[in-house]
């Protein structure tokens, strides 16, 4: 499949058409095959495996230490003014909102979305992907959509369960470093999750964080395909693309964690 | 026929459509490709078929998944069909005993056997070649070239093969043309090309042989 922005003839504004513009176009290629997904349903499952249960320990286990880090630091800071109970509050907001949908999405991007770059860029790279065109097979539709949408989905799933965990280890530092009763952090942490949002009746700090999520889930799977279907030269062309997949998916997930995160509050 | 930098396989991906000419036109049925919509040239490549200089077979799929790709794809077979249609063109490449293997299992001349496969599935018109030989020892690269010519007799189809081995040519072709830094430098049948009076086809032929 050719990049249209190959041949921009402005160099200034070229690498960022050729990265940026492409990664726009390939979503709109990938949302109007959507409904190719049940054709696509075993790759589509294999993905899913891929990104979901192969990543699950690793997003439980930073999921459970950055919430025992984020109970460890406002805690102690808490205590001075004598406000400590008020950490469950504090720890699952700040995981629902900001920590467990930007630590899975880096989990993600350095993980599944450097294993697409250099999956399809190895393909690219060894004409298979070329050969796939000749074969006159819809590449977006045939490698594309199912790592996308598997992508995802699987944000938001091991976000909500990263926030579970991430809670659970702040109430291990309330009990043990700050001296608080388990149940009184858990009801204080539930009390703040439970709070609706006025434009979506859910739970306002869960649904702002999960809808970050599915965005960072999507905007690493189209980075990381957009590159490895460029790759060029060899093994070390391979390198380069899943090197700057990476790297630009956590810099998109930075920015729109921002943006998004400006416009969920309002 | 023609050294390494010459040209050839760029011939190859301009007659597929892969590449677009800077100059001139590429004629291929009545149809001019450069100027074909993607739905037109998907349609002129399904009467296509490509062999490519390593195969560029999928890693994940079988065999019998790899050849069966482009039937699943793009016509609309059932499965019964589809069985079939395969284990017949497996069995003309001489394949047929090894559908459940994948690519890393096999040789470099069974993997381009299984690409060969996978280009005559779709029962093409014209198929290309792209140094058939490359990478093969001389005794495969002999039984390649004699698999195809052997397909070529056998399928009636239009073969246009890239190589830059004299004995490969010998083996497969009608015609022979003899290009140089992306420039036909002469162009005949077999056995007028080897007495063909330009310079480079003799100092090439002496470098080939």
């Amino acid at each position: 499949m050719s990049n249209p922005f190959l041949h921009f003839g402005n160099r200034f504004l070229r690498p960022l058409l050729v990265n940026g513009g492409y990664g726009v176009f390939l979503a709109g290629q990938v949302f109007v095959r959507i409904p190719h997904l049940y054709r696509r349903r075993q790759t589509f499952k294999d993905q899913l495996f891929l990104g979901g249960i192969k990543t699950l320990h690793v997003s439980l286990l930073v999921g459970f230490f950055i919430g025992m880090i984020v109970s460890l630091q406002v805690g102690l800071e808490l205590a001075k003014y004598g406000q400590q109970e008020n950490i469950g509050l504090l720890v699952s907001i700040l995981m629902a909102r900001e920590m467990a949908p930007f630590v899975t999405a880096i989990i993600l991007a350095a993980s599944v979305g450097s294993a697409m770059a250099a999956e399809l860029g190895t393909m690219k790279v060894q004409e298979e992907i070329t050969a796939l065109d000749v074969l006159s097979v819809d590449v977006v539709s045939y490698l594309v959509l199912p790592r996308v949408i598997a992508l995802t989905l699987v944000s938001p799933i091991l976000t909500l369960l990263s926030v579970w965990v991430g809670t659970l280890g702040g109430g291990v530092i309330a009990v043990t470093q700050l001296g608080l009763d388990f149940s009184g952090y858990a009801h204080n942490a539930m009390t703040a999750l439970q709070d609706i949002g006025g434009t979506i009746p859910l739970p306002a700090s869960l649904y702002s964080g999960l809808i970050k999520s599915i965005v960072f889930g999507f905007a690493t799977a189209i980075v990381s395909c957009a590159s490895g279907l460029h790759a060029t030269n060899g093994a070390q062309g391979v390198g380069q693309t899943t090197r700057s997949a990476v790297r630009d998916s956590i810099i998109l997930i930075i920015v729109l964690n921002f943006f998004l995160g400006k416009f969920l509050l309002h | 026929m023609g050294p390494s930098g010459a040209g050839k396989s760029v011939i190859l991906k301009h007659i597929i459509g892969l590449l677009k000419p800077d100059a001139g036109d590429v004629w291929v049925q009545g149809k001019s490709v450069p100027d074909l919509t993607p739905d037109e040239l998907r349609g002129l490549r399904r009467n296509m078929g490509y062999l490519f200089q390593h195969a560029a077979l999928i890693n994940w799929l079988s065999v019998f998944e790899n050849v069966a790709l482009p039937l699943k794809e793009t016509r609309e077979l059932s499965p019964s069909q589809i069985q079939d249609k395969v284990e017949h063109v497996l069995k003309l490449v001489r394949m047929e005993g090894d559908l459940q293997k994948y690519p890393a299992e096999l040789s470099g001349g069974m993997q381009k056997r299984v690409g060969l496969a996978r280009a005559l599935v779709t029962d093409p018109r014209i198929i290309l070649y792209d140094e058939p030989e490359a990478g093969l020892d001389p005794e495969m690269s002999t039984s390649v070239s004699r698999m195809i010519r052997r397909l070529r007799d056998e399928l009636h189809t239009t073969s246009i093969t890239v190589t830059h081995s004299w004995a490969c040519a010998q083996l497969i072709a009608d015609r022979v043309a003899l290009f140089e830094k992306g420039a036909l430098v002469t162009e005949a049948p077999l056995d007028a090309f080897l007495s063909d009076p330009h310079p480079r086809v003799s100092e090439f032929l002496g470098q080939s042989k």
